[in-house]
């Protein structure tokens, strides 16, 4: 009951002052084998929302993620992104769509051979903007995430924060409207997590969705910010100013 | 595609090839020795199907008259032979022709006794052959014509000749046959090896939104170039070697020089050369456009 009390305040809250961003209509996503990863997922994301995804391993969230950036398609349901019905999406418009979503991973992934201006540069040069305009937009995303004097590094040469933000500024150079980080912490010390979520904190207040998937209790208890939170592929909660909910 | 973009994808694909140089190392080494078997074999087999004709060329047929023939007979059976769809040449030896090189060859100035032509019933065709395998059927036909007393062929070189020609294109079929499947098989076995390392790459490429398109491409101009070197590298080794081992059959076996008649190395390289490249090309581009697409699916 609590749940739907929640998105009905959250929804007539923002109603009026916002568009949608992310929709989830009734979504469910089983593999072959086993239960089914999500099942009657109902979710609205606002436009310049900030919202955290939380919840055990198991409970569905990378299978949202992958749901989101058209990684896998819905069994049923509708999963609707910046207005692109996405699991109906032909798979030749799929490169197009994922440039309206920035990702953040764990890893980093970073191209490993590749230093970190170009590395930034590589989200600029598949959308084709001229060289001219590249070379002014990295170092200035650089120096947005702190990193303007390492543009030269390999990724190896720095430390798990900085590379964090080098996929960071990557994720953000082209301005997308939608930010997901998976798990963007998780290889993180608190204070480059801290460094990390006060980052994304400034990108969502630029107007940027931001979503992010962490286990980072004490970040989302601090940051008091809308948290969705899953249990074995259903939202067993959506509060706005939430926090880790405790499992047992 | 932007010119910027165009000068990207190609300077990528540069950077990659030397980036992974032991895969890359590898491809050209793979392309290499597949194109230098190939070129080597081509070399040879062009150059038996050179001799073979050589020696074709020089079989004849030659035809004798009756006595007290009238020579406009003789035009006219000529006309008629030439006609002929197995005959690529005529010629006319008169009884005096005969009889000079019989002379030069043979007797040289021990000839000063004749006083009459020897051979002076020695007029004859000599007739040149498209095919020697069609021998048989000028021969039958020139038997039957009025007028011709006797016909001279050699039946046992025209039927061996022939005989090594089928052979040779066996041959030639069955060793292109066995050495594509082993290229193909080494190539993807490279090939496969090599991208693997580069799985993760390709999907992050995808994840930030690039299309197959741009993702493919510097793999493709890598796989490209490197088909280019491979194939160039064993056509220089060709290259060189090849007037060296001509130059050592030919001293080598000298008995048989008159037999033995190499063609010139631009001949051989003037089918070798886009022959190669085009295989070396082609085998780069497919391989690479094959092997990125069972990654791209991210």
């Amino acid at each position: 009951m609590k749940t739907k009390e929640s998105k009905r305040r959250i929804s007539k809250k923002n109603r009026a002052e916002s568009e949608k961003m992310i929709v989830l209509e009734d979504v469910s996503k089983s593999y072959s084998t086993g239960a089914p990863a999500l099942s009657g997922v109902n979710l609205t994301i606002n436009k310049g929302e900030f919202v955290f995804v939380v919840g055990d391993s198991g409970s569905g969230k990378s299978t949202l993620i992958k749901l989101l950036l058209r990684e896998l398609t819905p069994t049923t349901g509708k999963v609707q992104v910046n207005g692109y019905d996405v699991g109906r999406l032909k798979r030749r418009k799929v490169p197009k769509f994922r440039r309206n979503i920035g990702v953040v991973f764990q890893d980093f992934r970073l191209l490993k051979d590749w230093n970190v201006y170009e590395n930034v540069a590589f989200a600029q040069r598949i959308i084709q903007v001229p060289t001219r305009e590249i070379r002014k937009n990295v170092p200035s995303i650089l120096s947005t995430v702190g990193l303007a004097g390492k543009y030269k590094a390999k990724p190896r040469q720095l430390s798990g924060g900085e590379q964090q933000r080098v996929a960071l500024a990557r994720a953000l150079v082209n301005q997308p409207p939608i930010l997901l980080a998976d798990e963007p912490t998780g290889n993180l010390d608190p204070k480059n997590s801290w460094d990390i979520m006060k980052l994304l904190e400034e990108i969502n207040k630029g107007g940027t969705t931001v979503l992010v998937v962490t286990h980072n209790r004490e970040i989302v208890n601090a940051m008091q910010k809308r948290v969705i939170t899953m249990k074995k592929g259903v939202v067993i909660s959506d509060e706005e100013k939430g926090g880790y909910i405790d499992e047992d | 595609m932007r010119i910027s973009t165009f000068f990207y994808t190609l300077k990528q694909g540069v950077i990659s090839i030397f980036k992974n140089k032991w895969f890359s190392l590898a491809s050209v080494a793979t392309i290499s020795a597949c194109l230098f078997l190939f070129g080597l074999f081509y070399a040879i087999l062009a150059n038996f199907q050179h001799i073979v004709k050589t020696a074709e060329e020089g079989v004849s047929v030659t035809v004798f008259f009756e006595e007290g023939i009238e020579d406009d007979r003789i035009a006219e059976i000529g006309e008629m032979i030439q006609k002929r769809v197995e005959v690529s040449k005529v010629t006319y030896v008169s009884a005096e022709d005969a009889w000079n090189s019989f002379k030069d060859e043979y007797l040289g100035e021990y000839s000063d006794g004749f006083t009459e032509n020897p051979l002076a019933d020695s007029a004859n065709y000599e007739i040149y052959l498209k095919d020697v395998s069609l021998q048989g059927d000028l021969v039958t036909y020139l038997e039957s014509v009025e007028g011709i007393r006797q016909v001279n062929k050699s039946e046992i070189t025209a039927n061996t000749l022939s005989g090594v020609n089928a052979l040779i294109g066996y041959v030639s079929v069955g060793i292109i046959a066995i050495l594509l499947s082993v290229s193909v098989f080494l190539i993807s076995n490279t090939v496969t090896i090599g991208i693997s390392v580069r799985k993760e790459e390709i999907a992050i490429m995808k994840y930030i939104g690039a299309t197959d398109f741009f993702v493919r491409s510097p793999f493709v101009i890598e796989g490209i170039l490197i088909g280019m070197l491979g194939a160039l590298l064993p056509l220089g080794i060709i290259y060189v070697i090849y007037n060296r081992v001509v130059e050592y059959v030919m001293v080598k076996f000298q008995v048989l020089t008159t037999l033995l008649n190499f063609m010139p190395v631009e001949t051989i390289f003037a089918t070798l050369i886009p022959v190669s490249m085009a295989l070396g090309i082609g085998i780069g581009f497919v391989g690479s456009y094959i092997t990125v697409r069972r990654h791209l699916r991210v």
